[in-house]
């Protein structure tokens, strides 16, 4: 009775359930825009032209989606962890200031293939530590993880307000962020990946963290699924009571997880910073660490979701930005809505459908949902 | 013949394959005491839940007062009279006595009438039965038993003719249970009618008129107290069910390997579970505890595996102290050759939404042969798990499948390869077959006397008698977390009934 | 003398900042206290600004206004309750996905309808509510002390500021005093007691949440109807979060979260008064750091450092009948 919705075939659980919450999120995003006074078709069809249908802007597109893989795996490692890590945002905002630091430091000194391990670094560890608080404060003295990284949000933007338009800013300059960091900070553009296909790409920040992302997705992978760290925090997650049983350490299995968690949200600032704006700006991190909780919760915790779902919503912001210019009365934060509704439906009304979707299987072949698996039990 | 304050006709119950309920017929007399006993998990709280509208019978009928009633909520059940007190007590533990009384009863939205009206009402209650409790006092301030009081008070409130308490003495001390015994005989005298569910046949035989029995899921007998006994109750309870026999030859016991003494324990509310027990284990012999469900066994076994601390006493291991104080990893006793087959599979021994093979891992999940530096072993985990599927004929024998999607004896059969093939000294076995087919027990205990054989020290505890009868090389019995008799393994039904029941042996011998 | 004025216009900017941090916080308040977490303050105040300011703007009428911000918080609010009473989902999912919608759709319907890049039209007099001034205000104006506290602190806030305070003492009457605040409280504690007792756990936690959603209607209709001219986007700014960081340190009490919601507004209006100038024995302190105060005054509460915030014990978890 503790897994009240474990009988449905695997690609129903995995495929059709996920799509169809998904459909009825864009279903209701349609129905805004049909409030706005425009045709959601044409809609959909200029968004996704908009993503995919030049170089460009098949390069933003991929540029966004980087950022958006870092924070999903970032929430989905806690959560396999049984942690609801929505401080992802303020972790990847902190990390800025380790990222800005090395920059700030190197960028003159050495080349960029040099500094950019020691900025992964700077920024994992950073992120990591200001995640190890609110974890600790949750395994040693019982406070709630999600009010403390909200809390934690703000005490970053706190923070990097005032070193931004303070200690980091150059004082001869009005903008409230550090300066432009010179070549030896710049991260190399993988445009030409692009290119290779026979697009044209005018200019466009996709850089390298892209490949960093999808290593970092298949070191997730492999630290999930495929590691004894792994093993024992989807245990923890699972069910506490069992983890106890096995010998598995509460206070050291919730720091850990959280301390990755928190890094992979540090490695997010690599890609806006060094491989975009060249400079740690005020509310440059706007938002990414929220959508990865969507993307998170869309990709099923999987690192193959949560690359999916990460181009996903890299299509959305780049075509939205298209979208916008051709429909001037949607703008870009028709995305914010549709993320809201992705996390509604994929999220918090993730079974809605799905008794009914058990029905519909039941009603075609009893055996396909575990009917007479149940018979044979008997107590 | 007094009439029936209570008739309930063919009810049917069940919960997915679980049939909790069958066939019931029961009529229970007014202003009289009606005892229902039976196992844990016989049906009892399941049929009381369906008389108080928490739960809808699949079919059958209920009458109330020789007239049908129709009982689809709580406040059905309340409206006609029928009063519960629950095992865990549905009170708001902030709230005032007062505040919880009224709530739910309140006749005006700004509870001025309401409390003034309680008020008054609980004084008379208080004069009729002596039920005296502060009205302001706070819950969680309360001791237990006053809690209790409260909650009698709560139905008595609402008007309760008909009062269902469910296993009401299970938190009480003898004192406050003899005290909660004098209410009820008052409320009786007073023209109440009381049901009360419980499984020590010591109350059934101290208050009740009449006692129904019931067994897995069946009511099997209605009894006149007067005109019982409490081995004729015993044997009703338990039943002959069919169970083979095991073969089995002489133990060969050995050294000692485990060996516990004055061992006590506290559950969460600081409750004493486990009370001074000491006993040991040898190599080569199957120790059995029986016991009726809640006196203490879980307890002892989480203690003994590492899982809860000790307040006192010692446990030694091969000769070697076990840490008590909480500081025990379950990981190092595991290391020490202590195996622990946990009797709630589904939240503690196995991780439900886990494959096969990741669970046949669980708690062994350090062990070298399962790792690559860092990494799992996924070869040597996959191919360990087919040879313990082949072994333990685990069915489906695919080591990918969800661990959900097999069945309760596959599930247990998961549970003890992974624990038995780690070659223990010592195996403890909390209920080894519950929730288990047939042809898996056997199958199930087959196993565990050729763990006998092979010279570990077993110790299982289970609430199935037959079970403990059949396996134990020697049987102890658990009574209100202590142990209060040691038997040999041609111990009859009968003789372990009376002792799991806590009835002495001066009395038992009446 | 200048000292005392300065003090007395600190705390009278105290009182407007706080007014829509307490009347968020009173609002989670009855949320939590019937065992719905909800972090979806934010979300309902943002909506509760926007439908205010742009229904008075088209109607020409601040009461109207004030309805339709009501009204569309409260519609936010059974959503959450839709997701997490009847479909049991997480409740703090839930409430993030609520802000999210709520962001998108004030600044998309915005740009829409008045095309003001998610503007909504500046507010006439008449469609927006104006300050009241007190009885004989002006007549003590220059007496001294009194004069200024009356005059200035008390008298001339809008309608809804006084409604905000009033709202202290009635959530109290209504929580402790009332049927209905007891089965409230009751159903946050223990919602078992509540099945068992014959009440229905589900109704009661949507009528929680409507209370909820009235709330924040209100406080968002304070903040694009009083204390700005018409809607901005994202005018809420965070401020339903320090309102649940005020209602963990008010510790769930009604008359706790008057006093938390006025020194966070105080921190609030000092900070900005205190821009750049520096404070006796103290020295110069970042208008950030006093910003931050209020979110690390809340975790090292909740780390029990400084007493011990314990949330109803029902909080965020979907009630489930069990044997």
């Amino acid at each position: 009775m503790s897994t009240p919705y474990a009988k449905l075939p695997a690609w129903a659980d995995y495929g059709l359930i996920p799509l169809i919450n998904l459909s009825v999120a864009f279903i209701v995003a349609g129905f805004v825009v049909m409030l706005v006074g425009e045709n959601p078709f044409r809609a959909a069809v200029i968004l996704v032209e908009g993503a995919f249908g030049k170089g460009t802007g098949i390069a933003f597109t991929l540029f966004y989606a980087t950022t958006f893989i870092f924070t999903g795996l970032s929430v989905a490692v806690a959560a396999h962890c049984g942690l609801f890590n929505i401080g992802t945002e303020g972790q990847a905002y902190i990390a800025g200031l380790g990222v800005g630091v090395v920059c700030l430091a190197f960028d003159s000194v050495l080349p960029w293939w040099l500094t950019f391990p020691l900025a992964i670094a700077a920024g994992a560890a950073v992120g990591a530590l200001w995640a190890l608080i609110p974890a600790y404060l949750q395994a040693k003295r019982g406070s709630h993880i999600v009010i403390t990284t909200i809390m934690f949000n703000f005490i970053a933007a706190s923070i990097m307000v005032y070193l931004l338009v303070g200690p980091l800013k150059p004082a001869a300059s009005q903008a409230p962020q550090t300066r432009n960091f010179l070549a030896g900070a710049e991260l190399p553009k993988l445009n030409w990946i692009i290119e290779l296909f026979g697009a044209k790409i005018r200019s466009a920040p996709f850089n390298i963290c892209f490949l960093l992302a999808l290593v970092m997705a298949f070191l997730v992978w492999l630290l999930i699924w495929r590691t004894k760290l792994g093993y024992e925090m989807r245990t923890y997650g699972h069910s506490p009571k069992a983890a106890r049983y096995a010998g598995i350490s509460e206070t050291r299995i919730v720091l850990i997880a959280m301390m990755i968690s928190g890094a992979l949200a540090g490695m997010m600032t690599l890609n806006p910073v060094m491989g975009d704006q060249h400079n740690v700006a005020i509310d440059f991190v706007s938002g990414a660490g929220f959508v990865g909780i969507a993307v998170a919760l869309m990709g099923r915790l999987h690192p193959v979701g949560i690359v999916l779902a990460a181009i996903l919503f890299g299509m959305l912001y780049q075509g939205g930005a298209e979208l916008a210019f051709e429909m001037p009365a949607i703008s870009r934060d028709m995305i914010v809505i549709i993320q809201g509704l992705v996390i509604l439906f994929a999220g918090a009304l993730e079974h809605m459908f799905r008794p009914y979707v058990q029905a519909l299987f039941a009603s075609f072949s009893p055996r396909s949902v575990g009917i007479e698996a149940v018979k044979g039990k008997g107590a | 013949m007094a009439q029936a304050a209570i008739e309930l006709i063919g009810i049917n119950k069940s919960f997915g394959a679980v049939r909790a309920n069958r066939d019931i017929n029961l009529e229970i007399a007014r202003g009289t005491i009606h005892g229902i006993v039976g196992e844990n998990g016989a049906g009892k709280s399941t049929l009381m839940s369906i008389l108080y509208g928490f739960y809808q019978a699949d079919s059958g009928e209920i009458r109330v007062g020789g007239k049908p009633a129709s009982i689809k909520t709580s406040n059905d059940a309340i409206a006609l009279g029928i009063g519960m007190v629950h095992q865990h007590f549905m009170l708001v533990d902030n709230f005032t006595v007062l505040e919880n009384i009224i709530l739910g009863a309140e006749s005006d939205a700004l509870l001025k009438k309401s409390i003034a009206k309680a008020r008054s009402e609980l004084e008379r209650l208080e004069r009729e039965y002596g039920l005296e409790v502060d009205p302001d006092a706070i819950i969680e301030e309360l001791p237990v038993g006053l809690q209790q009081r409260v909650e009698i008070l709560k139905a008595l409130y609402r008007g309760a003719e008909i009062l269902i308490l469910d296993e009401p003495t299970g938190v009480l001390t003898p004192a406050e249970a003899d005290h909660l015994f004098r209410i009820l005989k008052q409320l009786k005298e007073q023209g109440k009618t009381v049901v009360l569910i419980t499984h020590k046949l010591r109350e059934i035989m101290a208050i009740t008129d009449n006692v129904s029995v019931m067994r897995q899921g069946t009511m099997v007998a209605t009894r006149e107290t007067a005109k019982t006994t409490v081995g004729e109750l015993a044997e009703l309870m338990v039943g002959r069910r069919v169970l083979l026999r095991v073969e089995k030859g002489e133990a060969e016991a050995g050294a000692v390997k485990l060996a516990v003494k004055n061992l006590t324990v506290k559950d969460s509310r600081g409750v004493t579970m486990v009370d001074d027990i000491s006993f040991d284990i040898k190599a080569g012999e199957i120790v059995g505890i029986a016991g009726v469900a809640g006196n203490g066994q879980s307890e002892l076994l989480e203690a003994i595996s590492g899982i809860r601390r000790a307040v006192s006493g010692s446990v030694m291991l091969d000769g070697k102290p076990i840490d008590l104080t909480g500081a025990a990893d379950p990981g190092e006793l595991r290391d020490r050759g202590l195996a622990h087959v946990p009797e709630d599979r589904h939240h503690v021994g196995l991780v439900l939404a886990f494959e096969e093979n990741e669970n046949s891992i669980l708690g062994y999940h350090d062990d070298p042969r399962y790792l690559k530096g860092p990494f799992l072993n996924i070869d040597a985990i996959m191919a360990d798990a087919k040879d313990k599927i082949e072994k333990y004929d685990i069915r489906p024998g695919n080591p990918r499948l969800k661990t959900a999607n097999f069945s309760g004896g596959n599930q247990q059969k998961i549970v003890l390869a992974r624990e038995m093939e780690q070659d223990p000294g010592v195996l403890i076995v909390g209920q080894p077959t519950r929730g288990v087919d047939v042809g898996a027990i056997e199958f199930i205990h087959k196993r565990l006397i050729a763990m006998r054989d092979q010279g570990k020290a077993v110790l299982v505890v289970s609430v199935e008698l037959d079970e403990i009868r059949s396996l134990s090389d020697r049987i102890l019995v658990m009574f209100a977390g202590r142990i209060v008799g040691e038997r040999g393994p041609e111990a009859t039904e009968g003789e372990l009934g009376l002792l799991m029941a806590g009835v002495e042996r001066q009395e038992a011998a009446e | 003398m200048d000292v005392f004025i300065a003090i007395v216009q600190i705390l009278d900017s105290t009182i407007r900042l706080s007014v829509p941090l307490l009347l968020a916080c009173l609002a989670g308040l009855y949320s939590e206290r019937a065992g719905v977490f909800d972090i979806g303050l934010e979300g309902k105040m943002l909506v509760g600004a926007f439908a205010g300011a742009a229904a008075a703007s088209v109607f020409h009428s601040a009461f109207l206004g004030l309805g339709m911000a009501i009204v569309m918080s409260v519609a936010f609010a059974l959503v959450h309750g839709f997701a997490s009473i009847t479909h049991r989902g997480n409740q703090i999912v839930s409430g993030v996905a609520i802000n999210f919608v709520a962001a998108g759709s004030t600044i998309i319907l915005g740009q829409a309808w008045f095309q003001q890049g998610g503007r909504t039209p500046a507010l006439q007099p008449g469609e927006r509510f104006e300050a009241i001034t007190l009885p004989g205000a002006s007549a003590i104006h220059d007496v001294p002390i009194i004069g200024p506290i009356y005059s200035e602190l008390l008298s001339g806030h809008s309608i809804l500021v006084y409604l905000a305070f009033a709202m202290v003492p009635f959530t109290w009457w209504v929580l402790f005093r009332t049927r209905f605040g007891l089965r409230l409280r009751a159903v946050g504690e223990n919602p078992a007691a509540v099945d068992t007792a014959g009440i229905s756990v589900a109704w009661l936690r949507y009528r929680a949440l409507i209370c909820t959603g009235i709330l924040t209607g209100i406080a968002g209709a304070y903040l694009s109807m009083v204390q700005n001219g018409g809607f901005v986007k994202d005018m809420t700014a965070g401020k339903g979060y320090i309102a649940l960081a005020a209602l963990i340190f008010a510790k769930w009490r009604p008359v706790n979260a008057m006093f938390a919601c006025l020194l966070f507004g105080f921190l609030d209006a000092a900070a900005i008064r205190l821009q750049g100038s520096p404070l006796p024995l103290i020295g110069k302190v970042p208008v950030q750091f006093m910003q931050a105060l209020p979110y690390v005054l809340t975790v090292i509460l909740l780390a029990g450092f400084i007493g011990k915030a314990i949330p109803p014990r029902a909080g965020g978890v979907p009630y489930v009948k069990e044997r």
